[in-house]
């Protein structure tokens, strides 16, 4: 299998690094437009003083705001569901990552490492071995960052078209090659016979449908499995060829990272968001995970509407209808979907200001589609990068813990309780939120903390049989 | 058993989920607090004194016992504290869900997750080759441990029914009551092998604390006639 990490890296690079920013751009997205639809019904004092933060943007009438108080508690109140939303994607993701580590052995073999982690942890100290696993972090590290900006930088200057390209590519490495490769080890794991035929129909089969569905149009349902599989996929490529430190090492690291990146000023994810957001684009497909999918006929109709609404906060909705002619491809419909809810409450103030022009035209449209769906349509965006990096924890968890189960147990409930309150946090402070950080931290430390601390006793409980 | 209570009763509320979720968190944690501290008085030891670990063992259990109604405690607080959130957010100016349903949820999620700590390895062991109880151990160990486990979970739904009641009310005596049942029966599984004497008090107290959370959440022997004769 060496030769075909020479191949991976090159991929992988493509792969991650997009990975990364959408990661916290569909992040900070979804935060804004999640902040409406958290449920934790803890804390929802503070929601009356948030709205009047955003009240001085507001120059509409009192009725208006009347309408939206009252609509904002609407949506509050339907935030638990959009956390159950986003909690089964990332339980099945795990589940999956989990399940495929326990009975395919490939994914636990030492099959050599990344080009990106050139430093072996097989070393004679401990002492080398840390250094080596830290250097190896902070190479794939700056890896990533320097992808990061390197993305910041296309899309500052209109280079769609090498965005795409390199989209395009990378989810097409992932959904043949790699699926092919998964596949290939489930069949040797469960001694099926499977001829190349066959296998190459269904690989061929299964690839293009997911490319279909994920940069064009495909139901919903489908849309999502395919986003959790090669999220899953990913998960476990990493998990197979990054090395124990360094690993851990990574996660902890890739958390502060998101961390600075989505929340300092001059942080690259902080300053595509807000690129996007005064361009009014949609950010790109195929790395954002939607828990719903309003099919959208006219996307333009929606501005009117919206406009109508006051807004809260301009770092809210990015996604607007308005450059639809700019990108008329899937990333307009990727996009679309979760604006749908955008048009019972616009929060745009910020861009609609920055674009009169695209207002101006938008107006000119028939404004006659009332497209209103209920509020229960509303959905939830999670980037990419967050499905993986979990499953890497959950799965790096189940692979290597010696309290196996009960590891893996309190991980996956880490994480969803950081989930948790990172949508709460996203629901008080309305603004572009990372969503790593909390979690892959409380994961870290019950990972930790569960392997070191609560296996020994609760092995000398199950030998004696006590209770607790 | 616990896991069809969780399907047909919990799965359909997207609130009860995350109730259900950061109740096991708080056992969660206070399973790691009380290993810390079992770990640290292992370590301090003497590790070849055999009875001296055993008793540093049952210190633990007791422990981690008090730890957990501690945490049982705090978790209610902390309920309290959203229900009034949501009672603010609502629109017709009462909670989407009851302190007593919450308190159901709040002790399956504490039940649920010390099940499956409990009993999760097991499986995966059982699931391998071998006998059980070749060296001379209970050949009954994987049966008495599926019933001890299940036992367990329904008595933390009840006391978790039963404490939040008690906070509720500001009946201390209830909640010494369940800090006093936890004990006893942790305390009975030290009788462990002897299986009588933690099987059988461990189901007589649940099926007492099953009355009890019965009638507390306003159930009657009327209504049990009721829904056994279906709705005559």
């Amino acid at each position: 299998m060496t030769e075909l990490s020479a191949h991976l890296p090159q991929f992988q690079h493509g792969q991650l690094t997009e990975n990364f920013p959408d990661n916290h751009l569909s992040n900070t997205n979804d935060n804004s437009e999640r902040r409406r639809h958290d449920n934790n019904e803890r804390r929802r004092n503070d929601n009356p003083e948030s709205e009047t933060n955003g009240q001085p943007q507001n120059n509409i009438q009192q009725v208006v705001e009347q309408d939206e108080e009252e609509d904002e508690e609407l949506t509050l109140k339907y935030g638990a569901k959009h956390v159950i939303m986003l909690f089964v994607p990332v339980t099945l993701c795990m589940v999956v990552v989990v399940a495929t580590i326990k009975s395919v052995s490939f994914y636990t073999r030492k099959d050599g490492q990344l080009i990106y982690t050139p430093f072996t942890e097989e070393t004679e100290t401990v002492g080398q071995r840390a250094l080596n696993s830290i250097l190896n972090a902070a190479i794939m590290i700056s890896v990533i960052i320097v992808m990061t900006i390197l993305l910041v930088v296309l899309y500052k200057y209109r280079c769609y078209k090498v965005i795409h390209g390199w989209l395009i590519i990378s989810s097409l490495l992932l959904l043949f090659f790699f699926s092919f490769i998964y596949l290939g080890e489930v069949f040797k794991t469960y001694n099926v016979a499977m001829d190349y035929i066959t296998v190459a129909l269904i690989i061929w089969n299964f690839g293009v449908v997911g490319m279909i569905c994920i940069h064009w149009k495909g139901p919903l349902r489908l849309q999502q499995a395919y986003l959790i599989m090669i999220s899953a996929l990913m998960a476990l490529v990493f998990i197979k060829y990054l090395p124990e430190w360094t690993a851990w090492l990574i996660l902890a690291v890739i958390s502060v990272y998101d961390l600075v990146a989505v929340l300092c000023p001059k942080g690259p994810l902080r300053m595509l968001v807000e690129t996007a957001q005064e361009r009014n684009e949609t950010l790109f497909p195929a790395l954002i995970y939607s828990s719903t999918m309003i099919w959208l006929v006219n996307m333009a109709e929606e501005d009117p509407e919206a406009q109508r609404k006051a807004s809260k906060n301009s770092s809210y909705d990015k996604q607007a209808p308005a450059n639809q002619t700019q990108n008329e491809d899937a990333e307009a419909d990727d996009g679309g979907f979760s604006r749908e809810w955008q048009q019972q409450r616009d929060n745009r103030i910020g861009p609609i200001e920055s674009t009169p022009e695209s207002r101006a035209a938008v107006q000119a449209l028939p404004s006659n589609s009332q497209t209103s769906e209920d509020p229960e349509e509303r959905g939830v965006k999670l980037g990419l990068g967050d499905f993986i990096f979990y499953s890497v924890l959950v799965g790096k968890a189940s692979a290597t813990a010696s309290g196996d189960w009960n590891t893996t147990l309190a991980c996956f409930v880490a994480i969803l309780i950081g989930l948790c309150l990172t949508l709460l946090l996203l629901a008080i402070f309305k603004k572009a939120l990372p969503a790593l950080p909390i979690s892959i931290t409380f994961g870290l430390v019950f990972y930790f903390a569960t392997d070191n601390l609560v296996q020994p006793f609760m092995d000398q409980l199950a030998f004696h049989q006590f209770y607790i | 058993p616990a896991l069809g209570l969780f399907l047909f009763t919990i799965a359909r509320d997207p609130l009860r989920i995350i109730i259900l979720i950061a109740g096991a968190f708080f056992w969660l944690v206070s399973l790691l607090l009380s290993s810390l501290i079992w770990f640290i008085a292992v370590k301090a030891s003497d590790p070849w004194d055999e009875p001296l670990q055993k008793g540093l063992l049952i210190f633990g259990v007791m422990f981690s016992v008090l730890l957990q109604e501690a945490f049982r405690f705090l978790y209610y607080k902390l309920l309290r504290k959203a229900i009034e959130g949501l009672v603010a957010l609502s629109e017709d100016g009462c909670s989407p869900i009851s302190i007593q349903q919450m308190a159901y949820v709040a002790g399956v999620g504490f039940g649920l997750m010390s099940g499956a700590f409990s009993m999760i390895n097991l499986l995966a062991d059982a699931l391998g080759p071998g006998t059980v109880g070749i060296h001379g151990d209970s050949q009954l160990y994987f049966l008495t441990s599926a019933f001890m486990t299940m036992v367990l979970i329904f008595l933390h739904t009840f006391w978790g029914i039963l404490f939040f009641h008690g906070c509720e009310h500001r009946r201390w005596w209830e909640i010494v009551a369940v800090v006093v049942m936890h004990l006893a029966v942790s305390g009975s599984t030290f009788c462990n092998p002897l299986y009588v004497g933690s099987l059988v008090p461990s189901y007589l107290l649940m099926a007492t604390a099953a009355t009890w959370a019965y009638l507390l959440s306003g159930g009657s022997a009327q209504n049990l006639c009721h829904f056994l004769l279906c709705k005559s």
